[in-house]
């Protein structure tokens, strides 16, 4: 996974609350058994013109088909983002799609893990101070770039108003070094063994006996 | 571990320390004792799996089940409405079978929605551990497990490591006092306290249901009520097991047996809250204030009581979607279509329920009407009892069990604009097809708007 240290890029308003996975990548995108090819898919419904027949014409009314926010690689979204199905395609679809953070007054719990597992920042941030970002960026969004500094915690405005966002040390770590979590849980196998080699005395109907 | 007499501890905290392999930031590395796979995203794990050259550590503690892109027409096979849907079947089977893991594939009596088919069969228990990549997971916890939906990724760390690093959810109990009224379920119930507190109202947390109405409720309508959590925003759901769980377990598939089943027994009476424990949140809910309930808009939040109205301030976008305007009620709304079905009320009781109003009724004219039981085996049970009888002669679809229309795949719809009273659990725009409009109820109200062509109440259904 590609590591997240500071990023400034290009920041789009999507700034409704209860932005569901069935939203983010509808269910009828991911037609096959893998994790990629989903970028195309992602916001069908809102992205393109009669998506729902398979339309493919943008809608120009959407904020990620406008010149002035090509190239977005953070969204900036209304409460509860996530929210829905735990399908992980919706992560993946926005990580292959070029999205490395949401800022968001908060996300589902599902959807907050999976985004750490793909590389992406979610930042949790006040609905107000959103808004100020959204509006900060809106005159001109290709130059008026927001920084998200990942090790220091924080959301740069165009204006250079810096505001804190909490993620907790194990996300951030793994976000930091790119790190993939089954290897670092491996490491851990003895422990693990031991673990379970003790739990079977207290509680050794759970294990199976076939 | 267990009963530390020097602190007091909620019964999720007992789980969670008695499933902590070491502290990690945040929280914990936690023993998983199950893990639970569907073909929608179970082939996905497994095949990924496979691919990074690791082995499932543990595959008695894992099961899979097709449930999400296969039909649900009768006759059935792997080849599906939806696009490619084949695809996800002939993966998982593949990856199943190589991983050596259980499945109960089309055709198998084990087959269903996978949170109906893991209380079946006591694949989940109380006490244990257990996920699985689908966000209603959080329904096992009805059972006294502390079970949760997960990612692939997650799925596949699960699988390789029979661990998860987990961040500590904060602690929520929503105690409902007094008793549900006539005519009013745990799905009344759960949309109620939707309404009440919001989407997100649970956000994070893993929510203790308790109180007297709680305990009340049998053990099924204990699992539609966990069901919903999900849509609360919740970590997930936890209900005390109790007498009622441990008799409903008792010689099921995977329950322990013998001398296994008293030492179980033992442990899981140690499974409560202890009385001075702390909650971060705590929520109250009169019982007695709920009413037979209904959603108006595009998210599960958007709940009234059947006779209610929608609120006059309600946004344009979701008015618009359904078909509804602001101030007036839903009650006596034409419908096109009704559905009993998903993971939160396809099982026995409800299908029961559902045929005791539709019992010597029929659909009204031009309504499509379905029922999906849960899994096979409560298809299976409903037809020795006659309920097949019973749909099939009020006008009903009788099929075979799967998720079936509670989710839109790009296969099977209703079509834009219908309008239909479903006993599912989202309402999102286009759940259930593109443009199709949901409204979530109990089976009861299901079964009561399709006899009368509108959506109706069901306390007074009509002739
Ligand atoms: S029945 Fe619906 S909610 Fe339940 S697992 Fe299937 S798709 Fe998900």
């Amino acid at each position: 996974m590609r590591p997240f240290t500071v990023l400034t890029a290009v920041a789009a308003p999507l700034l409704r609350d209860n932005i569901d996975t069935d939203a983010i990548i509808p269910s009828r995108e991911m037609t096959s058994v893998s994790k990629t090819g989903l970028a195309d898919g992602l916001f069908a419904g809102w992205r393109y013109l009669g998506s729902a027949t398979g339309g493919r014409d943008p809608d120009p009314g959407f904020v990620l088909n406008q010149a002035a926010y090509a190239g977005t690689q953070i969204l900036l979204a209304g409460t509860n983002f996530g929210c829905g199905s735990s399908r992980e395609h919706a992560a993946w679809a926005l990580a292959e799609y070029g999205i490395r953070a949401i800022v968001a007054p908060s996300f589902n719990p599902i959807f907050y893990g999976n985004c750490i597992r793909n590389g992406i920042v979610p930042a949790v941030l006040a609905a107000d101070r959103i808004a100020r970002l959204a509006s900060a960026v809106a005159p001109d969004p290709q130059r008026l770039r927001i920084t998200i500094d990942l090790s220091a915690q924080a959301i740069v405005g165009p204006d250079g108003g810096t505001d804190a966002f909490p993620i907790a040390e194990e996300a951030r770590e793994m976000l930091l070094g790119g790190l993939d979590a089954i290897d670092l849980t491996l490491k851990r196998s003895d422990d693990i063994a031991r673990f379970i080699a003790r739990d079977r005395t207290v509680r050794n109907w759970v294990y199976p006996t076939a | 571990m267990l009963n530390d007499p020097a602190r007091s501890t909620t019964l999720f905290e007992k789980l969670w320390d008695a499933h902590q392999v070491m502290p990690i930031a945040g929280g914990g590395l936690i023993l998983i004792d199950r893990v639970l796979l569907h073909e929608r995203t179970g082939g996905i794990a497994l095949q990924t799996l496979a691919e990074a050259g690791r082995t499932v550590a543990a595959p008695d503690q894992v099961f899979a089940t097709m449930d999400h892109v296969v039909d649900t027409l009768p006759g059935r096979a792997d080849v599906t409405m939806m696009p490619t849907g084949t695809d996800f079947i002939r993966a998982t089977r593949v990856q199943a079978l190589a991983a050596g893991i259980t499945l109960f594939d089309i055709g198998d009596p084990g087959q269903g929605i996978v949170h109906v088919i893991s209380p079946e069969q006591a694949i989940v228990l109380p006490g244990v551990t257990l996920v699985c990549p689908d966000s209603h997971t959080c329904t096992q916890g009805a059972i006294g497990a502390l079970a949760w939906g997960i990612g692939s990724t997650e799925a596949e760390h699960a699988l390789a490591t029979r661990t998860l690093r987990v961040l500590k959810p904060k602690t929520m109990r929503i105690t409902v006092s007094g008793r549900l009224g006539r005519g009013v379920t745990a799905k009344d119930l759960a949309l109620h306290i939707l309404a009440s507190y919001g989407a997100s109202g649970g956000k994070g947390c893993i929510v203790e249901y308790a109180g007297q109405a709680v305990e009340a409720l049998d053990v099924e309508a204990r699992i539609t009520l966990c069901n919903m959590a999900t849509e609360f925003s919740a970590f997930s759901a936890i209900i005390a097991p109790d007498e009622k769980i441990f008799a409903y377990l008792k010689g099921r598939l995977y329950a322990p047996k013998g001398a296994a089943w008293h030492a179980a027994i033992a442990y899981w009476r140690t499974l409560r809250s202890d009385p001075d424990a702390a909650f971060d949140i705590e929520l109250a809910v009169d019982a007695g204030s709920v009413a037979p309930s209904i959603s108006w808009g595009t998210s599960p939040q958007d709940a009234i009581a059947i006779d209610g109205i929608v609120p006059a301030d309600a946004a344009a976008r979701p008015l618009d979607y359904m078909g509804v305007a602001a101030g007036a009620k839903v009650l006596g709304l034409p419908i096109d279509a009704a559905f009993i079905g998903s993971c939160t009320n396809a099982r026995l009781s409800d299908l029961r329920r559902a045929a005791a109003i539709l019992d010597g009724r029929h659909v009204a004219p031009g309504v499509r009407a379905i029922c999906v039981p849960g899994s096979t085996a409560v298809k299976h049970a409903a037809e020795a009892e006659g309920l097949d009888q019973i749909f099939l002669a009020a006008g009903f679809e009788w099929r075979e069990s799967g998720c079936s229309m509670c989710f839109f795949a790009g296969g099977e719809s209703f079509g834009a604009r219908e309008r239909v009273v479903t006993s599912t659990n989202r309402n999102f725009e286009s759940r259930q097809g593109p443009g199709t409009r949901s409204h979530l109820a109990s089976p009861e109200t299901v079964a009561a708007s399709a006899i009368a062509g509108r959506i109706a109440d069901p306390r007074t259904p009509e002739r």
